[in-house]
């Protein structure tokens, strides 16, 4: 089985939407602090183990180095991300663009929680770990979010 | 992914969204996603292409023009998994002793799998078990293969998650036995189909499921991708 056969599997799963979808206005990119908001399950602590069904989150500052993919799910490739983290979290991608003028800046306050999570209304998501995620973004002044997604 | 993009964006965030299974981008309706057919865990395309990876930053950022939404953009390259092409690697021969063929397999890539883990500084092995405790995991499962209950041969924790200890081990360790770093999937394709641990943990997860296991534990066990299950004839 591929790849793209699991991706037409998981096609079926449920997923909650909004009753109207939020839209806010970007102000210039040049001009926007920028942060990522992966679901890789990402910590910093060299924990490797996040369970299925944790939809807490994780801060990941823009200067850790020393970062772990702890998701629960064994359906993806790792071996990606063990030789370039870019591929799943691109601070170095968005440093260049940061530097090149082409985004504001880089947020200092980057966030993960894990994807693939089996409640799939993400009741604790919607209600408090996902504003509390954006309370730490606020404060860090992000406009713009690129989430990445596993 | 999308669910978390609304929430962000209604938190007073400009989001966009990368996406990898289209029909639940379509179903959970982000205000702004660029779908990307890319293999799962590679939402960037290609580990070690910064040209790449910035194609898709710029393709994404350029959703930032759109008037409404929600809207979907297809980037229009796909990237084919290597899933059913098992990476080319060789096992290094062990000191084996009287271990069992799986176990001393595992201790001969204990030196790749320590020069991976130098050469790029990231592991995902360590949810229960060390890398040089995937040995003695592995004598584990084999009694499982062979057909004693899973409950009763000492596995020291959630089954899946050391299961994930042994994969992610050989995975790591065929980074440094391959000469390109693997395609997505690759690895995962030479663990299952090549390796004695590969075949140990299918067998376990075969008998696990037939005994009447939880869902989890023996679905879990292997990705969905290497559920090889036996013929009957």
């Amino acid at each position: 089985m591929s790849d793209k056969q699991v991706r037409s599997m998981l096609s079926k799963l449920e997923g909650h939407k909004f009753d109207a979808v939020p839209w806010n206005e970007p102000e210039p990119l040049a001009e926007s602090r920028v942060a990522i908001v992966t679901t890789a399950g990402l910590t910093v602590d060299g924990n490797a183990d996040w369970n299925a069904g944790d939809q807490g989150f994780k801060i990941i500052p823009k200067n850790a180095d020393d970062l772990t993919l702890a998701h629960y799910s064994p359906n993806f490739d790792r071996t990606g991300w063990v030789v370039d983290k870019n591929v799943v979290f691109p601070i170095d991608r968005l440093n260049e663009m940061a530097e090149e003028g082409i985004i504001g800046s880089v947020a200092d306050t980057h966030v993960s929680f894990m994807g693939a999570q089996p409640d799939h209304t993400l009741e604790t998501i919607r209600l408090d770990s996902g504003p509390a995620a954006a309370k730490a973004l606020r404060e860090d002044n992000v406009d713009v979010v690129l989430l990445t997604p596993i | 992914m999308g669910t978390l993009a609304s929430v962000l964006e209604q938190e007073g965030f400009v989001t966009i969204a990368l996406s990898s299974i289209r029909e639940q981008t379509v179903t959970t309706a982000p205000p702004r996603a660029l779908h990307c057919e890319f293999p799962l865990g590679r939402p960037l395309g290609k580990p070690n292409d910064a040209d790449f990876q910035r194609e898709v930053l710029n393709a994404a950022f350029d959703l930032l023009h759109q008037p409404s939404g929600p809207v979907i953009i297809d980037y229009p390259i796909e990237i084919i998994d290597d899933a059913d092409a098992p990476l080319s690697c060789t096992i290094p021969p062990a000191d084996t002793g009287d271990r069992n063929p799986a176990a001393a397999e595992a201790l001969g890539l204990l030196p790749a799998w320590r020069r991976t883990n130098e050469k790029y500084g990231r592991s995902t092995v360590g949810k229960v078990v060390t890398a040089e405790q995937v040995p003695d995991m592995l004598d584990l499962f084999t009694r499982v293969a062979d057909g004693e209950a899973w409950e009763e041969v000492g596995i020291p924790g959630d089954p899946t998650k050391i299961a994930a200890d042994i994969k992610n081990f050989y995975e790591e360790a065929s980074i440094s036995l391959s000469e390109t770093p693997p395609s997505a999937r690759s690895a995962e394709s030479w663990f299952v189909e090549q390796t004695q641990a590969g075949s140990v943990i299918q067998k376990a997860r075969i008998n696990m499921k037939e005994a009447g296991a939880n869902f989890y534990f023996w679905y879990y066990l292997l990705p969905m991708t290497q559920h090889h299950e036996p013929t009957n004839n």
